[in-house]
């Protein structure tokens, strides 16, 4: 009995292993029809959590409902609702493409008046039309990925659970595959998908950045940029920049201080009357400043400046 | 337990076995090159032993012995020498395991009447096949010897016949003595323990070393059926297999085949889910691949090579390793096989058999299907 409009709702969930503590006290609710991306550094807590919500990892406490059912008391269920992709591509690379697909039917009992329409279904989708034939392994990683998404909704389940669905995949191929996801979300299902690609996370309808098994932060990813930066942000363009950022990182007033491709990146609690300050210190040790100015934070600067603080934080305490 | 689910997974098994050269190679081609192998190659029996003659005495009489050694089917005279280094050299680089040395006053002596010795130098490295010469040699000298008694009898117009009492031998079930007989049954043991065993403990730790048991256990799949799926597919091998081996070894070595072909069916169905279970066990603690192929060698085809009485009898072991025996199924296995084969015993009268070797299959059947679980680390 599916709930009202919360596909994914997750009460206080940890998961333990031996003295390590991978996920800590979670608590979230996803609701129908949401892309959901967990964001986070490897070895943040992530794959821990989506193969807890899987059934996969049991819980040391806390617990998790998924499309209704409960992850510890009703994995069966829960598994029959949901799609996963694991991690690592695990479909099996000796088996052709169709035989894949039909396995996987078998699998999520696919009634057999629909199977041959989802087959075809799935080809389409994953633009592997008359190319069934072919060795699975062989293909490239991009048409792997989008056979791995066919293979895992076969069943059409209301929730899915992609763990960093396009690591290793070209940029083309990756669009293409949000492209897909987004497509699923119009339809009502519910996606949730962790990645560290910071610009793949923008396609989010609401994102939860996890640190050292912690929820850090949460909301849509123009919420994120608005309000979870401590302070303002410049960018500053100087020579040269390794210098620059050893002397920023000591200097008065600044909260952090990181290379962003050709320029850096500075977190001051007051941009205004930072700029002529960062300027004179700059010239102070010889550094050339080029361009200054007030920019809006991406995710990845609320991402590094979040997790900084966490870091020095945790320092301080120990 | 849904039969979809079920007949995925096997399908899904039977393709990846189809498409594994490897696995193919020990499917089809190793029962074959095993039966064949035991067959022809392990012989337990004695023939044509190489043997080295160093003749003193050169006369009729020496000749007449020494052909004897020749007309025996046991000894193959390769070659004669005129002096003991020649002899010994033979012995020693293992060119003959015999040497007969005839005295040089053979013939003189037997003409006197007096008794006459005829060495028989033999290399007693394998201590089993020394004794087997001895005997053998005793054997043609004694028949030597009565027929000079008996001529001499006649010569002297004395009954031809003197009393004598002799045992009248008739061997049963491997009439023949042949030890391919005795041998090749016992190979289905070993095929049964290659591809219910060895096969099988690589299916389980395969596929969470490559990763896909992940996905596949983040479907609906239960347990059971994962495990059946899996070994349904081994299981119709190794009754193919069973079969091949068994017309081989009926219809190539002449091996005789008097029980009832169900029986040896059933039984080999019975011995095979011991094998699976196992393998399957193995498989699902071992975690890697390595691990489970070793290990599933070690407890498997070892003891049913070594222990199972295939090759050595399980009577002639120490009486501690007699005890150890009936822990294997293997042993249950190769009994109930031999007495199929050679004795064609009835299925009742193969209890003592029959009964463990369920027992092994009920108990390591549950075992295995407790082992797995769908759940990571």
């Amino acid at each position: 009995m599916p709930e009202d409009n919360n596909s994914v709702v997750i009460e206080n969930l940890v998961k333990q292993f031996g003295d390590f503590v991978a996920v800590d006290h979670i608590s979230l609710d996803i609701r129908k029809g949401e892309v959901f991306g967990f964001l986070g550094p490897n070895g943040a807590g992530k794959s821990t959590t989506i193969r807890m919500l899987c059934g996969l990892l049991t819980p040391t406490s806390g617990r998790a409902r998924v499309a209704g059912y409960d992850v510890g008391r009703e994995p069966e269920s829960v598994r029959q609702n949901i799609g996963y992709m694991s991690q690592k591509f695990s479909l099996y690379n000796d088996l052709k493409v169709i035989e894949n697909i039909r396995l996987f039917a078998g699998l999520y009992s696919v009634p057999s008046n629909q199977l041959q329409a989802r087959i075809e279904w799935a080809l389409e989708m994953a633009n592997l039309k008359g190319q069934e034939n072919l060795i699975t392994g062989t293909l490239p990683g991009g048409w792997k990925q989008r056979l791995a998404l066919g293979c895992a909704v076969l069943h059409k389940p209301p929730v899915i659970f992609l763990d960093e669905p396009t690591s290793g995949v070209d940029p083309i191929s990756r669009r293409q595959f949000w492209d897909l996801i987004q497509h699923m979300a119009e339809e009502g299902v519910t996606v949730f998908v962790t990645t560290h690609y910071m610009e793949e996370a923008e396609y989010c309808n609401r994102l939860a950045l996890i640190f050292r098994g912690k929820i850090v932060a949460l909301g849509t990813p123009s919420e994120l940029k608005r309000d979870s930066m401590k302070g303002e942000l410049l960018l500053i363009e100087c020579e040269p920049l390794g210098n620059a950022v050893e002397v920023l990182q000591s200097a008065p007033d600044v909260i952090d201080a990181a290379v962003f491709g050709n320029a850096l990146h500075l977190v001051v609690r007051d941009a205004a009357a930072a700029i002529p300050q960062v300027k004179k210190y700059l010239s102070d040790h010889s550094i050339t400043v080029g361009h200054i100015e007030k920019i809006r934070p991406s995710l990845e600067d609320v991402f590094v400046s979040l997790t900084t603080e966490r870091d020095s934080g945790k320092e301080r305490k120990a | 337990m849904s039969f979809t689910r079920f007949l995925a997974v096997a399908r899904k098994e039977v393709v990846q076995i189809l498409r594994d050269t490897r696995s193919l190679i020990i499917v089809v081609i190793m029962p074959v090159i095993l039966v064949l192998l035991f067959g022809y190659g392990v012989s337990l029996d004695l023939k044509g032993l190489p043997i080295f003659v160093y003749d003193r005495d050169g006369s009729q009489q020496s000749q007449d012995l020494l052909k004897r050694f020749q007309a025996s089917a046991y000894f193959d005279i390769v070659r004669v020498v005129n002096d003991y280094p020649a002899l010994t050299r033979a012995l020693d680089d293992g060119h003959a395991r015999m040497g007969i040395v005839v005295p040089w006053d053979f013939s003189e002596r037997l003409h006197d009447g007096g008794p006459v010795q005829v060495q028989a130098l033999v290399d007693g490295t394998d201590d089993n096949t020394a004794n087997v010469l001895i005997g053998y040699a005793q054997a043609v000298v004694q028949g030597y010897s009565s027929d000079l008694q008996l001529d001499w009898l006649r010569n002297h117009d004395q009954p031809a016949q003197p009393a004598s009492v002799s045992v009248e031998t008739r061997t049963w079930y491997n009439e023949d003595l042949e030890s391919s007989a005795f041998i090749v049954p016992g190979v289905l043991a070993l095929v049964m323990s290659v591809i219910g065993a060895f096969l099988t403990s690589l299916t389980i730790a395969r596929e969470w070393e490559r990763g896909t048991m992940e996905q596949l256990i983040s479907t609906p799949v239960t347990s059971l059926e994962i495990m059946l799926g899996k070994l349904a597919p081994y299981f119709a091998i190794g009754m193919f297999d069973v079969i091949v081996c068994a017309l081989i070894a009926i219809y190539w070595f002449q091996v005789p085949f008097r029980g009832s072909f169900l029986t040896l069916l059933i039984s080999s169905a019975m011995f095979l889910v011991v094998v699976l279970a196992l393998g399957f066990f193995i498989s699902v603690i071992a975690g890697s691949q390595l691990a489970a192929s070793q290990i599933a060698l070690l407890i498997t085809f070892l003891p049913a090579f070594l222990l199972s009485g295939f090759l050595f009898s399980i009577e002639q072991m120490p009486v501690v390793l007699q005890w150890i025996t009936r822990i294997l199924p293997a042993r249950y296995y190769v009994s109930v096989l031999k007495k199929i084969f050679l004795k064609g015993t009835p299925a009742a009268l193969l209890y003592a058999d029959l009964v463990p070797l369920t027992v092994f299959a009920l108990v390591l059947a549950v075992l295995a299907t407790r082992a797995f679980h769908k759940r990571l680390a």
